[in-house]
Parts: structure tokens; sequence; C-alpha cells
């Protein structure tokens, strides 16, 4: 299958293609989330909230976007 | 003089922090942190639900700015999982206040203290200031002291048990060894019990269950600032001492 401009990530341990060259926080959004509420870790390592918009989604990228739930 | 404590430089009035799990709703939960008076609560980072990002959070309903979040590591069982754990939550929150627990097994959530010494001593070299969930061992929580833990928090009982504090004699060691704060963390169940602990002089109590599974969570939040508050006072006070027999509290001259 060949899909034009996009590339293939994990998110959150699901697949998902999306439109190739877009930074991290263009990713936070098109997922509906806003980005200064969250915490993104891609391949392991944390991106920080200020570099958010400089950093490229790279293809095969794994990402883990996390923020603060209820807990003990 | 006004009864504050200080962990890694912050001055606090209330010695109850609370948990924000297992709660019916945020409203209900934002009222019992509200009633208990508490200026520190726990959280737990995880994934965002992406499939519904439109779904309320808790930062709606408890703010940041007016109470502290402590994110825990609850659920981690290595050093590697918890450090990584508060490495997002420091990106999420932007502190380094955190609350440290590696568990060993999920039977009874015994912490696995060899995997929190590990950890506590990567956190502290990253800058981490992390108040540390441990079993009820002098010995074990000067390690955790003597590894840069800003706060010792042993527990009274199994997470979530609400048995109550089963070794008073461990932990009156810990707090008269510990030269940072004690705080009792789990095994709170009701009232009696988190005044039990403040009169060992443990600088606080952190509970979640004890509040959030009571019949009225926001009555009980209240019944636990004022226990806190009582068991503190009593502390200060100094208790009186404890004879085996009676011993009359009207005067026996006079007697007709």
């Amino acid at each position: 299958m060949v899909h034009e401009g996009t590339i293939s990530i994990r998110v959150n341990g699901g697949h998902r293609r999306v439109p190739a060259g877009i930074s991290v926080a263009d990713l936070a959004l098109e997922l509906g989330l806003e980005p200064t509420r969250v915490a993104v870790e891609r391949n392991l390592e944390i991106v920080p909230r200020s570099t958010l918009a400089d950093v490229r989604v790279e293809d095969g990228d794994d990402f883990e976007i996390v923020t603060f739930v209820g807990g003990g | 003089m006004a009864d504050t404590w200080t962990v890694a430089g912050k001055t606090f009035s209330s010695r109850l922090i609370v948990g924000t799990g297992k709660y019916k709703s945020f409203e209900q939960n934002a009222a019992a942190v509200e009633a208990s008076g508490a200026e520190i609560v726990t959280v737990a980072v995880r994934r965002v639900n992406i499939s519904d990002p439109g779904q309320p959070l808790l930062t709606d309903f408890i703010d940041p700015k007016t109470i502290t979040y402590l994110p825990n590591t609850a659920g981690c069982f290595t050093a590697e999982e918890a450090v990584r754990t508060l490495r997002l939550a420091r990106e999420a929150g932007g502190w380094e206040l955190v609350k440290l627990e590696v568990l060993g097994e999920a039977k009874t959530l015994y912490p696995d203290m060899r995997e929190t010494l590990r950890a506590t001593e990567t956190l502290v070299k990253e800058g981490f200031k992390p108040m540390v969930y441990c079993v009820d061992d002098p010995i074990a929580a000067k390690q955790l002291e003597e590894a840069g833990a800003v706060a010792i928090m042993p527990l009274g009982a199994p997470i979530g048990s609400g048995l109550g504090i089963q070794n008073r004699v461990t932990i009156r060691l810990i707090v008269e060894g510990a030269g940072v704060p004690v705080l009792v963390d789990a095994g709170v169940g009701t009232a009696s019990d988190a005044a039990v602990a403040m009169e060992l002089g443990c600088d606080g109590v952190l509970m979640n269950t004890a509040i959030a599974e009571a019949k009225e969570p926001v009555v009980m939040a209240r019944a636990m600032k004022l226990a806190v508050e009582s068991g503190r006072l009593a502390y200060l006070a100094g208790r009186m001492g404890q004879r085996r027999y009676a011993d009359p509290s009207s005067p026996l001259a006079g007697l007709i």
C-alpha cells in the first residue's frame, strides 16, 4: 500500500499514520490534545515542552503522551 | 507561632496529603480535597485518552496553581519504570517534588526497597526531590535519607487495606531517627488511625482510600482533617504517662 506524504508512527502503543513533516506540537493538536497539558516522550526521550513545535515527527517514531490523572 | 512543616524548601500548614484516586466523580473528589484542608494531592501519570480527548481532566476540578500536585509512581515495579514516569511527570507539571513508590508484588503492594533505593539515587542525581514510600524499617529509612529522599513515607499497613498503624514501635523509631519529614503513607482506615500516626510524632499523613471509599467521602475528609490536627496537638502537648493501675482524679483529703 502506498501512502503518499504520510509516515507511520506509534502513539501510546497504537499504530497511526500522520502527514509527513509535522511537528510534535502539530501531532498533539491533531490528536485533539492541548500541548501545554501533556508530556511527550519520543523514542524513550522526553521532548521538552518548549521544543514541541520545533521537533519534527519522523517515520517509525514511538510516542508516549501522558497527563495527570487521579491516583493515590 | 503557626505550626507548619517544610519539605524540600516548601512550607505547608496542612499535615494531611490526600490522593485523588477511586472517587465517584471529579466533583466529589474536589469537594473532599476542600473539606480535608489538604494543600498537597497525589496524582498518577497515565497515557492520555486519544480515542476521546475531549473528556474532562483532573486539572479542571483541582487547580494545580492552588493545590500542589505530587506526581506518584503507583503501579511501577522497577526503578526504571518509576524514573521514566517521573521524568514525564516533571515535564507535565514543571516541578521536582515527586512521590516515589516502587512496588514489589501486586498482592501486598509492599515496596521493593532495593529498587526503591536505586530509583531514589537516580532521581536525586537528576535533580528531583523525591518523597519516598517505604517499609516501616528504621534502617531502610536512614538509607533513603542518606540517598537524598526529602521525606520518608513508611506504610502503616498495606495500601488500600484500612488496617491502621500496625507497628507503632517502628514508626516511632523512624520518626526519632529521621532528619527529614516522616509521613505515614498507606494503611489509614479511619480518623483514629490518622490521629495515632500524628501522636507518634509524624509530620503528616497521606491517605486516599480511607476518604474515597467512605460512605460519605466529604464528611470523612473533614474527620481526617480534624484527626490529623488533634493528633498533632496531642503530640505537641505531650501525653501523660501510663500507669498499670488507677489513680484517682479527685483529692483524697477532705473526704466526708
